[in-house]
């Protein structure tokens, strides 16, 4: 599934309007703490969060993760929105809390692999 | 057989920059067409070991030394030291403040993380000096 869709099926506000929205999202995966991120997310996947610092652009980096999801309607912090520009990593946030947006993603078919 | 070293300097609390030296280290081994799954191997164990310097030491460094056989990362820090080595293995253990938790570290996967993704690994501590973490990625294959 692409990125828009995902976007657009869940009317999610894109923080990061040039970063590339157009990539494949593989799977998805929820946490706050980053070493579990870093330990079980797989790659392609989009991450849902409600941390906004900047170290979460590291995470998604490398780990090769398709983009970070922020819930209740949290605004990334101003060094992590240039960190995310520069690193072509997509934030987007929802007015949702995590149990309601992840129950909506797996509506939409993606899964943790 | 020729390899490839350098050092990455990390200075404690210094969270505008943690993960900078790791994504370093990542664009170097891509450079060099090792494959993506051993790089996400140590990009890992390496982020886990950056941050741990960065949360717990005033300073460190890391050294890496790529081979045609292995990646060796070898993270030496001056901090706290380590307590009890055996406890910092074990998931779900950390020693964290508070305000460090908040930003969604010290979930105590550090240290297992960084052994999930690693040949090998040795932890080497002294309280009141600093901590040594080193570990090893093989690049053979057919393991």
């Amino acid at each position: 599934m692409k990125l828009q869709e995902i976007i657009d099926s869940l009317s999610l506000k894109v923080e990061t309007p040039t970063a590339d929205l157009d990539r494949e999202v593989k799977g998805a995966y929820v946490s706050d703490m980053l070493s579990d991120v870093m330990g079980n997310a797989k790659d392609g996947s989009v991450w849902i969060t409600l941390q906004i610092h900047l170290n979460i652009i590291a995470v998604a980096s490398l780990k090769g993760l398709a983009g970070i999801i922020l819930i209740n309607n949290r605004v990334p912090a101003e060094d992590t929105l240039k960190k995310a520009l520069e690193e072509n990593i997509p934030i987007m946030s929802s007015p949702l809390p995590a149990f309601e947006l992840v129950g909506r993603l797996y509506s939409l078919g993606l899964r943790c692999r | 057989m020729g390899s490839t070293e350098g050092v990455f300097f990390l200075t404690g609390k210094d969270f505008k920059n943690a993960g900078a030296a790791s994504s370093s280290l990542k664009g170097i081994l891509e450079g060099m067409g090792i494959p993506a799954a051993i790089i996400r191997r140590v990009a890992i164990a390496s982020f886990e070991a950056e941050m741990n310097t960065i949360i717990y030491a005033v300073a460190g460094m890391i050294n890496y030394c790529i081979t045609s056989e292995m990646i060796r990362i070898r993270i030496q820090d001056m901090g706290p030291g380590i307590e009890n080595i055996e406890l910092a293995m074990k998931e779900g253990y950390s020693t964290a403040p508070d305000y460090i938790r908040e930003m969604g570290f010290g979930s105590g996967m550090g240290l297992p993380n960084i052994k999930r993704n690693a040949d090998t690994l040795t932890v080497n501590s002294v309280i009141g000096e600093g901590t040594t973490v080193e570990f090893i990625i093989s690049l053979s294959l057919g393991e």
